[in-house]
């Protein structure tokens, strides 16, 4: 019989979730089926103009001169549009919650860092104009030397991706070079376990391919604002990010959206809404800007790589004694969301399993590779397939089954979580047992009387002594590259890391029990 | 650029446009005529989300010249509920949670039609090769398919 545990938002639900198991329509169900629900690109305007982006044919470069005037002058053009007419043109997504600098031009000026990256837009009467007035701008590169791996990328002498960030590293609470997990003594558990292993895990991007494509219709409206209907899948997020970049009130812009042909985490980048509203403003025109099918699949910001090195001892009865990773997202040219995905991450190693001894070392690392963003579960996904298949790893080298391996190191309520937080509502187990169940997989009677109610606590929420270099960060010079790159003479003192790690975000829950 | 005058029916209506020289049925439809319903995905006859029927047939309308369809008889999911009512296969969408984002559904549904009135009774098989040129990101086909057999069942079991 399902038991529904009630201890978080007790007060907040009653016992009664008797839709499960019973069939549901969608509230939106009857527009789609009759073919009325409108997506961003399903309204009339007339004078529609239309907006399409140079792109980048290097993967990094020098922009040393840009040549519009053939484009200005060429048939149908109403408008080009170049760096210097974005009236803030560098942003991160992330600057509204206060996390991360600003790293991003919305069209580039001095540099390219990925291929596809924006150079110039035109607004033209049709897309095929706006196609024809962008073979005519003239942009002189120079190519430079590119990096596409991320531990490339952090060795000495590696291309500057982003000079926002000289180091291709994300720089956490203003003076850490990635995200740092100690728990316990791994070096000294490793020498005591039975077994060791390691392995190297490799994660590509992943493009969501929506159905629809990235897009939106921005038009002048009444009372000096303007409307823009977006594909975006966050709106409230897009109508800021649009705001600072163009540097108007909020209120001064009406977003609107919510059907979305297919997100997956793809739409919520505010590709396509700032430029868009430039547009309308510059032309006073309604101004179209879609992402065409091959835009979409080679530029739209995908999941981004990943690549785990996950070190494991066990011991000969099954239990996981230390468990060490070392991370690296690949981030591509911008920050986009990738900073948040390592700390999101980070917060979810060792995966679902109470292990005394745990390390990690996750990198949020610049590449000249497509920016990368959100993608279903993004920061844990990854993790938890080289997690898995370390596993069933694990499971082999012990000669032990791999299902029973899981539910023998399982989170248990009252069990001590690496980032030091009580597991609690713990269904692992459980989920096992059903599983194995359903799929006839033959569980020994041992474990299939396995509660995650017991047998958790006591020894398993000790926490253990870590060596003296982890347990005073606060005493650690700053961290640069790990090339030993030298620190700039004149470096302040950093600040201690107490003040910084509380501050304000809703997002990442620094929140102290 | 010089316009051609087209002349075709609509979900039972006349139209007639002017078109350009290449310009393609789906963006007639959408720009031209305001009809919605039918999507771009790709505007390279990949994704099938601008599936239309012409004269009983499905056409990608991406990649069909609008000046091909000149007396002929086109139908999109707009038209598809003969009145207040709605078509068996937008019933069976709705009961059987065949969409999810909505953005296949139009195309889907008329290359459900398409199937349907060419064949009533089809097995399982039939409708996933009716579907094949159609890509959904959101159910995993399963509930589609499930959606168009309970269809044509229901159908089925109506008097004749």
């Amino acid at each position: 019989m399902l038991e529904f545990r009630k201890e978080i938002f007790a007060d907040e639900r009653d016992d009664d979730l008797s839709e499960v198991g019973k069939p549901t329509q969608r509230q939106d169900i009857l527009g789609h089926v009759t073919g009325r629900s409108r997506f961003f690109d399903d309204h009339a305007f007339e004078g529609l103009l239309h907006l399409k982006v140079l792109r980048s044919p290097h993967h990094h470069a020098r922009i040393r001169r840009i040549d519009t005037a053939a484009a200005e002058g060429a048939l149908g053009v109403k408008r080009v549009i170049r760096a210097a007419d974005v009236p803030v043109n560098l942003n991160t997504l992330l600057s509204l919650l206060n996390f991360g600098k600003d790293d991003e031009p919305t069209l580039a000026h001095d540099k390219v860092r990925y291929k596809g990256e924006p150079v110039v837009a035109v607004v033209a009467e049709s897309e095929a104009a706006a196609h024809e007035a962008l073979a005519e701008v003239r942009v002189e590169y120079e190519p430079l030397p590119a990096v596409f791996d991320v531990e490339e990328a952090l060795k000495p002498g590696a291309p500057v991706v982003n000079e926002t960030y000289p180091a291709n590293t994300f720089e956490y609470h203003g003076r850490y070079d990635h995200q740092k997990l100690r728990f316990g003594d791994v070096e000294r558990a490793f020498a005591a376990a039975d077994h060791v292993l390691e392995a190297r895990y490799q994660m590509s991007p992943i493009e969501h391919a929506p159905t629809e494509t990235n897009g939106c219709i921005a038009a002048p409206e009444t009372n000096d604002r303007f409307v823009c209907h977006t594909s975006t899948q966050a709106l409230f997020f897009s109508v800021d990010t649009a705001a600072k970049i163009l540097n108007v009130p909020s209120n001064r812009l009406h977003f609107i959206g919510g059907t979305v042909g297919g997100g997956f985490g793809g739409k919520v980048d505010t590709v396509t809404e700032p430029l868009a509203i430039l547009g309308a403003m510059l032309t006073g025109r309604p101004v179209r800007y879609v992402l065409d099918r091959v835009e979409e699949m080679q530029f739209g910001p995908p999941r981004g790589a990943e690549r785990w090195i996950i070190k494991d001892g066990v011991m000969r009865d099954g239990r996981i004694v230390a468990r060490k990773f070392t991370g690296y997202f690949d981030s591509g040219a911008y920050t986009r969301l990738s900073s948040y995905a390592v700390i999101k991450s980070v917060g979810h190693l060792p995966g679902p399993y109470t292990i005394p001894n745990v390390a990690a070392d996750v990198y949020c690392v610049f590449t000249n590779r497509t920016p990368a963003t959100a993608m279903r579960g993004f920061g844990v996904t990854g993790a938890d397939f080289a997690i898995e298949c370390q596993m069933d790893k694990l499971a082999h080298l012990i000669d032990m089954d791999p299902l029973e391996f899981r539910i023998r190191n399982a989170y248990r309520d009252g069990d001590m979580k690496a980032h030091r937080r009580e597991a609690k509502n713990c269904a692992l187990i459980e989920c096992c047992q059903v599983a194995a169940e359903k799929a006839g997989w033959p569980l020994r009677e041992e474990f299939r009387r396995m509660s995650s109610r017991q047998g958790g606590g006591g020894e398993r929420a000790r926490i253990e002594a870590a060596p003296r270099e982890t347990a005073r960060p606060e005493a650690e010079p700053p961290r640069y590259p790990s090339y030993e790159q030298p620190a700039p003479p004149s470096a302040p003192e950093p600040p201690r890391a107490a003040p910084v790690t509380r501050r304000f975000s809703s997002v990442f829950g620094t929140r102290r029990r | 650029m010089s316009k051609k005058p087209v002349q075709f029916r609509l979900n039972g209506g006349d139209k007639a446009v002017f078109v350009d020289d290449g310009q393609n049925l789906l963006d007639v439809l959408r720009r031209g005529i305001g009809d919605f319903a039918p999507k771009y995905g790709c505007g390279q006859g990949t994704c099938g989300v601008c599936t239309v029927l012409i004269d009983g047939e499905p056409y990608l309308a991406c990649l069909t010249l609008a000046e091909t369809c000149e007396g002929r008889e086109v139908q999109t999911a707009s038209g598809l509920a003969p009145g207040p009512e709605l078509h068996p296969l937008q019933k069976a969408f709705m009961e059987h949670f065949a969409a999810q984002c909505g953005f296949c559904t139009p195309g889907m549904l008329m290359a459900a039609k398409a199937l349907l009135d060419r064949n009533p009774q089809p097995s399982r098989e039939d409708v996933v090769e009716a579907i094949g040129g159609n890509i959904c990101r959101c159910t995993g086909y399963e509930p589609i398919i499930n959606a168009i057999l309970a269809a044509a069942s229901a159908a089925g079991r109506r008097p004749a």
